[in-house]
């Protein structure tokens, strides 16, 4: 079994998540339609270079935007949640041996009190945005249990990652469990709406060429985000 | 009944369907007749697969729903934070459910469409600019009302409004002749007391092409003459177009994607006809929305823009303040508090905040920003057709206490407010909660500091 879910899964996995990706970042874009969105993309290049940048750089920095700003425990959960997310699996130690074992190359790995910190922090962010759903009538109204859903795949490769490193570090169970999570996740992403780890980007980048170029990127000093 | 004699999915095109629409007072049997109008799902859908692309499927599949677009909605701040204000919800159980129900959708959920895209969203686009993913639920708001104008489920103003640009070209009924006789009779009347002074039509090559909502022509024909001076005394060589001379776009609002082209192609073949080297556009938010900004992808222009180049009217007054060719009386500053109602389709959608700031800065002494401001301005409450749609009226008024409670917080008595949409919203608001202020379009107030040349004083002087 460990072998099947290290192996043959985990190649399906990263096949759908790259593959996946990449289908939805193409086809988001062969989508866009000047004239029909009322931008053109096509000219104004510089315009919209620059307002996709303005668009995608601000909203990137913590507090760099004036929603951010407005929503600071918002912002600190979400930015602690996605860090975590990313960076975690990334630069795991455990998971860089293992790269080097089976594909003969490696990442930089960092400390593993960092890893367990940032794995801490995943689920404690994710715990709290859940709560936060539920706490505040106006997240309440529009959310529905596939957002919950989604919380809990994003968070399960971490929570088992702890248990199968911490509470039973022999266990092979609940390491096909912490893999199966993995997977699980990495397939979600392009097939769902955590489809904005890439589409994040894009979206941006169009309302930012938008604003860039039509909504009055041309004439004013750009849009303070 | 499929289709209603008033209430139906065609769109007005003779004289003869928009008098029987306007004789329907305050639209009675209309909306009787939306509550039995069927709807066409078939082409409800087919439209939308030709027309929703990846750019909206994608705002509506990511929306994370974490709600940062919730205090961003003056619809929502003004009604208590009701979480059905939340704009997230308002768009994804509109637009959202008719997609996810591939348009098999019945009337009374269109009609509940309506109401949201109308009443509870004035397309002001802030909601844009706060959320992490960029998701413009205001695009979205004025893509449904296109949606729901195809199959006859618009508000009656609204419907008489579209009808209004494709019969006259203009969002009321004023004719060629009209406007004509209008800006002859202003000329008249206002070079008396301006020796010298003219409203030239249709010149050919002039540098100012002036182009005006067709509110100024029927109800305030003063403000073509004030126009008039201004450019006079700036020493402008300016025309008017007797044809193409209308801005606003009731069509937009509406939804009315052809009758917006019809519109916008009116002026530009002025600008093709008349040749002049730029175009000025009268204090008006969403006229300027129309014709400049979205207009040129209406008529299909690959360029993005106007076929010439064409200003805001506070583009023009800041030009001319900064260029000399109007000149403040020092004395005659604005002395008391003053502040400034940024419009959301010149300022936001617009870019032109500075060019707002830099006439304050020179015409007023005590200039206080609202908060926010500029591009983060809250909607005045007007906009999107509100102001015009009496099933809507109660909401509109609500919806006006975000701006009140803005303007008391400045101390100002007097706000300047270049766009007619919130001028109005700013008069109403004024009405209904007495808060003692006054409201001012940029000409006016112009006209009585402007530093005026000897050979150009008025008679009286």
């Amino acid at each position: 079994m460990y072998e099947f879910v290290t192996g043959p899964l985990a190649w399906l996995a990263f096949a759908v998540f790259f593959v996946g990706n990449l289908v939805r970042l193409v086809r988001y874009v062969r989508g866009l339609d000047w004239k029909l969105d009322r931008v053109t993309y096509g000219t104004n290049i510089a315009y919209g270079v620059r307002g996709a940048l303005r668009s995608i750089v601000f909203w990137l920095i913590p507090f760099g935007t004036h929603s951010w700003r407005n929503n600071p425990g918002f912002t600190i959960l979400v930015f602690t949640l996605h860090a975590g997310l990313i960076f975690t699996p990334l630069f795991l130690l455990a998971h860089n041996i293992f790269l080097q074992e089976r594909w003969g190359f490696s990442l930089w790995s960092m400390p593993g009190g960092l890893a367990d910190t940032l794995t801490v922090a995943v689920l404690v962010s994710a715990a709290l945005l859940a709560l936060r759903r539920i706490a505040l009538p106006e997240v309440r109204r529009i959310t529905s249990a596939y957002d919950y859903a989604l919380l809990a795949v994003a968070a399960a490769p971490f929570l088992s990652g702890l248990i199968a490193r911490y509470a039973y570090a022999n266990s092979e169970f609940w390491l096909i469990v912490h893999v199966l999570c993995g997977e699980i996740f990495l397939i979600a992403i392009p097939l769902t709406k955590l489809s904005h780890f890439v589409l994040f980007f894009a979206t941006r980048a169009q309302i930012g060429m938008d604003f860039g170029i039509k909504r009055g990127g041309m004439k004013g000093r750009g849009l303070q985000w | 009944m499929p289709e209603g004699k008033l209430c139906n999915r065609q769109p007005v095109t003779t004289l003869e369907q928009l008098q029987a629409l306007l004789a329907d007072k305050g639209g009675k049997q209309y909306y009787e007749e939306m509550n039995r109008l069927e709807v066409d799902a078939k082409a409800l859908w087919d439209t939308i697969q030709r027309t929703c692309k990846s750019r909206i499927r994608t705002w509506l599949e990511i929306c994370t729903h974490c709600g940062l677009c919730a205090e961003s909605c003056f619809y929502y701040l003004a009604n208590h934070k009701d979480p059905s204000q939340v704009p997230a919800y308002k768009i994804q159980s509109t637009l959202g459910e008719i997609i996810r129900r591939k348009g098999r959708v019945d009337n009374a959920f269109l009609q509940y469409t309506m109401d949201t895209v109308f009443a509870k969203c004035t397309c002001c686009n802030r909601c844009a600019i706060y959320c992490p993913l960029g998701i413009d639920t205001g695009v979205m708001a004025s893509y449904t009302r296109g949606l729901l104008f195809s199959q006859g489920f618009t508000p009656w103003e609204m419907k008489i409004g579209s009808g209004m640009h494709r019969i006259f070209r203009a969002q009321m009924d004023v004719t060629t002749e009209d406007w004509v006789e209008t800006c002859q009779w202003m000329a008249e009347e206002t070079s008396e007391d301006w020796p010298g002074l003219e409203i030239p039509i249709d010149k050919e090559g002039a540098d100012i092409l002036y182009t005006v909502n067709a509110r100024e022509p029927k109800h305030y024909p003063e403000d073509i003459a004030q126009a008039a001076i201004l450019f006079h005394v700036a020493g402008e060589n300016w025309t008017v177009p007797s044809e193409g001379w209308e801005e606003t776009s009731l069509a937009m609002f509406a939804g009315d994607w052809e009758g917006c082209r019809q519109q916008v192609q009116s002026v530009y073949d002025a600008m093709a006809r008349l040749r002049p080297k730029r175009m000025v556009v009268t204090e008006c938010g969403h006229a300027y929305r129309a014709t400049v900004i979205e207009g040129p992808y209406w008529a299909g222009l690959p360029t993005g823009k106007t076929p010439v180049e064409t200003l805001h009217y506070v583009e023009w007054v800041a030009e001319a303040l900064r260029t000399g060719k109007l000149k403040i009386d020092p004395r005659k500053k604005i002395k008391e508090p003053v502040t400034y109602q940024d419009s959301c389709n010149y300022i936001r959608n617009g870019g032109l905040a500075d060019a707002a700031r830099y006439i304050m800065s020179r015409i007023a002494e005590d200039f206080r920003e609202m908060g926010p401001s500029r591009e983060h301005n809250f909607c005045c409450g007007g906009g999107g057709g509100l102001n015009g749609i009496g099933r809507y009226r109660e909401q509109r008024n609500i919806g006006l206490k975000v701006k009140r409670d803005q303007i008391l917080a400045t101390g100002a008595k007097l706000v300047v407010a270049p766009c007619h949409n919130c001028w109005d919203a700013i008069r109403d608001l004024e009405e209904i909660y007495r808060i003692g202020i006054r409201w001012t379009f940029l000409k006016p107030l112009l006209i009585n500091m402007i530093e005026v040349p000897e050979h150009l004083r008025p008679r009286e002087e």
